[in-house]
């Protein structure tokens, strides 16, 4: 037993540094002189020792403290993406101009950036419903806090009391889920729970709580019919918080979601074909219809917003939707083409958000009509602006092409033909949105002051960091697909 | 002896005048008290389930739910708090700067 715990904790280390960095954060807070960025620096050095702890875990397939977690290639893939989207948002954070007011307590801020990585790494890779549910508020409660950071903003404010509202009713949804499925499975572990459930007949009542947790983990992702909150918060909160709501704790979901589909409702049947327990839930069917509605509201919406925030904020719903897409497959080709989206969509989202919020910081506008001419004053951050966005949009050469191609081809070879004839119709819509960004930054002369506007070198290196990953990624991605082929393994499924 | 489904009656229908409180009603206080509500029918099936099992998991569970619920509530009231001293109202219906 004490050895156990013992190896536990040597799989454990990388959230072991993450909750030290979280305690030297407020010590730190307190001791040095404050109004300095002392705890994002903290916060960055531990997360690049992270990256490179878990650099160390890759091949190793186990679990640990009691079944509680697992170490395995699968969370080991998407906790390295959390981390580098973690990186980037603390850089962003420094320049965020929404956060200079609140300079005295930054530290907190960073604090609960800290806590809100660990309880994302928690979540893609607990194996236990006690563990997920810990996970998942763990990263909701620290969430809420940062997007009403900025509390003398009254769009903050009300963006932050709206997402708790959502949030704590569709976590209380998912508990009632769980404790339906912990009922009828006798068992929280979510292995037990699949062979629990594999000899069951189906009920009404099963249907019921998957639904009930599809709507918990939904909120997070934001998928259609649970993203009520999402447009407003992502208007309300810092640019840099809505950059980790919209990329960071949605992968983290994404990553919880299909491990909980594929161990515990997912089995074999007897041809040895993957098939859905217990027999008659048609989950499938059922993620199939919110991903289509998710691509069809969130495109349709995206069309006359006129905030940037807002317009992201309806493209991150219809990417969660084609995000879901691979779930709904949720084979090994379906979980790597999402592993795959994942990785595209981290530089491409937040490369957009970056430039939105310095483009809120130099010319203090969120709004599209506000971006007229901008391509004339700053041409680099332009051009690097429309790539991103045209990467989101899914043409080649971009990062995002490749991504939804590879998306596109699972839900095709599972025989998803309406869901991808959707997903391609709404894609065509999603270029109207997209390109009336770059529409106005380069078709219209800039009004008013006219003269070039410069950023400083700590500015354009974030850009290219963003930018070469989403230009090469479009051409040469073999490494990143040998990555997700070795990073399929999940504890406890062949 | 009461049976189990008399357990997750009860809990039920907790669980669903906890929803429809937090649907009808407008003061944001109330509707964090809804959403205890909520927290408290999920508690009452776990413990049902688990004594009826003679399995302690969902016991534990149950006070993991409670942490949780007091975490929430005091964000949750932190929160009001604050959209109080910006708006001078609790009243969500009147909280619609933001829509569409």
């Amino acid at each position: 037993m004490s050895e156990h715990v013992l190896n536990s904790i040597g799989l454990f280390v990388p959230e072991i540094i993450l909750v030290a960095s979280l305690c030297i954060i407020i010590v730190a807070d307190l001791l040095l002189k404050k109004r300095t960025h002392a705890g994002g620096w903290i916060l960055l050095a531990s997360l690049v020792l992270c990256f490179f702890a878990f650099s160390a875990q890759s091949g190793i397939n186990t679990s640990a403290f009691f079944a509680m977690i697992a170490v395995d290639p699968f969370s080991v893939f998407f906790k390295v993406i959390l981390v580098i989207s973690g990186i980037f948002i603390v850089l962003f954070s420094m320049q965020n101009k929404e956060l200079i007011p609140y300079k005295n307590r930054i530290g907190e801020y960073y604090m609960l950036i800290a806590g809100m990585m660990l309880g994302m790494f928690l979540m893609v890779s607990s194996t236990n419903l006690l563990m997920m549910y810990l996970a998942f508020e763990m990263t909701s409660i620290c969430s809420y806090v940062l997007v009403g950071f900025t509390k003398k903003s009254i769009r903050s404010a009300e963006s932050s009391i709206k997402y708790i509202i959502y949030g704590s009713v569709s976590s209380g949804i998912m508990i009632y889920g769980m404790s339906l499925i912990y009922g009828m499975s006798g068992s929280l572990n979510i292995f037990e729970i699949g062979a629990a459930l594999s000899g069951l007949e189906s009920a009404p009542i099963f249907s019921m709580a998957v639904l009930m947790i599809t709507a918990g983990i939904g909120f997070k992702i934001a998928l259609v019919p649970f993203h009520f909150w999402a447009p407003d918060v992502y208007e309300g909160a810092p640019m840099a918080i809505t950059a980790l709501l919209a990329v960071t704790s949605k992968i983290a979901a994404v990553a919880m979601l299909i491990r909980l589909f594929r161990v515990s409702f997912t089995g074999v049947d007897a041809t040895g074909m993957m098939a859905i327990i217990p027999e008659g839930i048609r989950w499938d069917m059922m993620l199939a219809v919110m991903a289509a509605a998710a691509m069809i509201l969130g495109n349709l919406a995206a069309l006359w917003q006129d905030n940037i925030k807002r317009m992201l904020a309806y493209s991150s719903i219809a990417h969660a939707g084609y995000i879901i897409m691979g779930v709904v497959v949720l084979t090994d080709q379906g979980i790597s083409a999402v592993m795959l989206y994942a990785f595209m969509y981290l530089f491409m989202n937040l490369g957009t958000f970056y430039m939105a919020m310095l483009y809120a910081n130099k010319f203090s506008t969120e709004s599209i009509e506000g971006y007229k001419g901008i391509g004339y004053r700053a041409p680099f951050t332009a051009v690097a602006l429309t790539i991103f966005l045209v990467s989101l949009t899914g043409l080649p050469p971009t990062a995002g092409f490749i991504a939804k191609l590879y998306i596109f081809g699972a839900a095709i070879n599972a025989g998803w033909i309406w869901l991808v004839l959707v997903a391609g119709v709404m894609t065509i819509v999603s270029l109207f949105y997209y390109i009336r960004v770059a529409r106005n930054m380069f078709l219209y002369k800039p009004e008013g002051e006219t003269e070039p506007v410069r950023f400083d070198n700590f500015t354009t290196a974030i850009v290219l960091l963003l930018l070469t990953p989403v230009l090469v990624l479009g051409v040469y991605f073999t490494p990143v697909l040998e990555f997700i082929k070795h990073s399929l393994v999940m504890f406890g499924v062949q | 002896m009461v049976g189990l489904e008399w357990y997750l009656g009860v809990s039920a229908i907790l669980f669903v005048i906890g929803v429809l409180g937090v649907l009808i009603s407008k003061n944001a206080i109330v509707v964090f008290m809804c959403v205890e509500l909520m927290l408290s029918a999920v508690n009452i099936t776990l413990v049902a389930f688990s004594s009826f099992m003679g399995d302690v998991h969902g016991m534990i569970l149950v006070f993991f739910v409670l942490c949780v619920a007091a975490a929430e509530a005091c964000v949750g009231l932190a929160i009001v708090i604050a959209i109080f001293r910006n708006n001078i109202t609790a009243d969500i219906s009147k909280i619609n700067l933001l829509r569409w």
